[in-house]
């Protein structure tokens, strides 16, 4: 559905996105990752015809951007960061002008426009004027407006971005939901949202495409291992970590240990495990038989966050605490 | 053809939709409004002076009203046209639904001719309150109706000429304000720069003269329809739509 080979777009001082290529197949759901400033959005608008491409090729729905946009722009779906709406408009009459933009038109156009105001649950605002809709409602006319001519490719830049939890739940059912007849990529600097939603995932930094692969896959490509956090207390208030270290080095399946944070009565150090190994219970029994408390033992699932400061190099600059505290919740 | 009339529709909708277009009808009801009844005082007033001195009103009185309504007509358009053009893409490119128009299957020149359009059918419902005004003379008087008709034609086209000149402004920043000082600037010197011509007959003083929006007027409000100045009117309209999709295109390449 989407074969991009190469694709480049140098400004007059830096170069945005860098040599990229990647395929996409019809009916999946795609993520395309990176920080931000990473070349996310280019690359998107470079889809969408919106920027032409300094060199490479991309073909979107069976033609490409540069030979034949006009046939580009008939099949694809835009949704950019911010919904480009007219404040003015109601709901209702801007689907309509949309509609007619991308050709529609009459019993065909109502009909759309029903049918993509029930989809995206903005029926009950079709005759409020966009200027004074919430942001959520905002970002689900834009997903309307993007599907109205039943768009073969959608493009999604950051689609949940500035919306509060509930909203951002609601937004990623929708999406998941309209994949199979649309071919979806979004863009996303949340890791979690890609693994909730999509199928495939395409990490790019600094302009540069760092790995491309199925979720699964890339998750079971990192190491393949599970992390658990342990925290020990020494029971007379004094632990030495250096002795849970090698303690805890002992247990089978076991790959590595860092010391993760230190106190004076206790530590908490990250256990890498080996693939297929179940071990939480072999640690607990070692730490209790060797005489210390074990506080606490929770598994701190490998998360895409990992895979994605890791290809991204930035580890050291990366927020460690957040993915202990995500990990818990999960 | 049908992205074009979208385009218009949904421009004209905008423009009267928000108050600017009130703002703007309101604003040329009294500026019109004024001129006419000033120009009526004073021509009554000549008039009654010639009678008690016992001569005859020696000019076609609705005729010297007219020419002089006409004659100030382009100088509030000069302080109402940055008005109309100063959102067309300003406010697009700020709101970020200019992607959504470069995105969807429509030509940047649909997107402009409607847009100019737009605002030139803007700017003929503002003549045409000055025109209920001229009615006025109609009804007590019977001047001649093809030379006003001429000089609406004109007043139609410089407008036009200018509102695509506002059209181009608009395209180069996101900001209507400097869009609007832009092409109040631009309309004010493309109109007075005429003004050397009337006392330097140098060459480059006659260009300069030629240039002037102002200087092709003086046919239409004679009534004369002089295919000279018609023809520098639609120049002039080209070369701003033609700058207008050029920068269009240019958008895409630097944004």
């Amino acid at each position: 559905m989407i074969t991009v080979k190469e694709l480049t777009k140098r400004y007059a001082r830096n170069t945005a996105v860098d040599h990229i290529s990647f395929e996409i197949q019809k009916g999946q759901i795609v993520g395309f990752l990176g920080p931000n400033g990473a070349g996310k959005t280019t690359t998107m608008r470079m889809l969408t015809c919106f920027l032409p491409p300094t060199a490479g090729s991309a073909i979107v729905a069976g033609f490409d951007v540069l030979e034949e946009p006009m046939e580009v722009k008939k099949r694809i779906g835009y949704l950019p960061e911010t919904p480009p709406l007219y404040p003015e408009m109601m709901t209702g009459e801007y689907l309509s002008f949309v509609g007619s933009l991308k050709g529609l038109r009459g019993a065909e156009l109502k009909q759309r426009i029903d049918y993509v105001s029930e989809r995206c649950a903005v029926a009950d605002v079709r005759k409020k004027q966009l200027g004074k809709l919430s942001k959520g409602y905002r970002q689900r006319v834009g997903l309307a407006q993007a599907i109205i001519h039943n768009p073969d490719v959608l493009i999604l830049d950051e689609p949940t971005s500035g919306l509060d939890p509930k909203q951002i739940n609601e937004t990623r059912d929708l999406i998941k939901s309209l994949a199979g007849d649309h071919t979806i990529i979004l863009s996303t600097h949340i890791l979690s949202e890609v693994e909730q939603i999509c199928q495939q995932v395409i990490i790019i930094s600094k302009g540069k495409l760092v790995a491309t692969d199925t979720v699964d896959n890339l998750q079971g490509r990192s190491r393949g291992a599970e992390l658990v956090l342990v925290e020990v207390a020494g029971r007379n208030g004094a632990l030495d970590p250096a002795a849970v270290q090698a303690r805890l080095g002992k247990v089978s399946g076991v790959n590595r240990i860092v010391l993760k944070a230190k106190q004076p009565a206790h530590s908490t150090f990250e256990v890498e495990t080996q693939k297929d190994h179940f071990v939480r219970g072999d640690l607990a029994r070692a730490i209790v038989e060797a005489g210390w408390d074990l506080n606490e033992l929770r598994s701190a699932a490998v998360s895409l966050e990992e895979i994605f400061l890791e290809l991204t190099g930035t580890q050291e600059a990366g927020p460690k605490d957040e993915v202990v505290v995500r990990g818990a919740g999960e | 053809m049908r992205n074009v009339w979208l385009i218009w529709r949904k421009e004209m909708r905008s423009y009267f939709v928000s108050p600017i277009a009130y703002i703007l009808l309101l604003m040329c009801a009294l500026i019109f409004g004024f001129f006419f009844w000033s120009l009526l005082q004073a021509y009554l007033q000549f008039s009654m002076e010639a009678q008690m001195r016992g001569e005859m009103f020696p000019m076609n009185m609705p005729e010297e009203i007219t020419r002089r309504l006409f004659g100030n007509i382009p100088v509030t358009g000069l302080f109402i046209i940055p008005l109309i053009t100063m959102r067309l893409f300003a406010e697009e490119k700020r709101t970020g639904t200019i992607e959504l128009l470069t995105t969807s299957p429509i030509r940047d020149g649909e997107v402009i001719l409607g847009k100019w359009l737009a605002a030139t059918t803007m700017y003929c419902c503002l003549l045409f309150l000055s025109a209920i005004n001229v009615a006025f003379l109609f009804f007590y008087s019977h001047p001649d109706w093809k030379p006003i008709l001429v000089s609406y034609l004109g007043l139609l086209l410089q407008g036009a000429a200018l509102l695509a000149i506002g059209t181009f402004i608009s395209t180069l920043t996101k900001n209507q304000i400097i869009a609007g000082a832009a092409t109040f600037g631009a309309c004010l010197l493309i109109f007075v720069c005429g003004w050397v011509g009337e006392y330097n007959s140098e060459t480059w003083a006659r260009v300069l003269a030629y240039l002037s929006v102002s200087t092709h007027m003086e046919s239409f409000t004679r009534g004369t329809l002089d295919s000279k100045d018609a023809i520098y009117y639609v120049t002039l309209i080209v070369v701003g739509l033609f700058l207008t999709a050029r920068s269009m295109e240019s958008l895409r390449w630097r944004s």
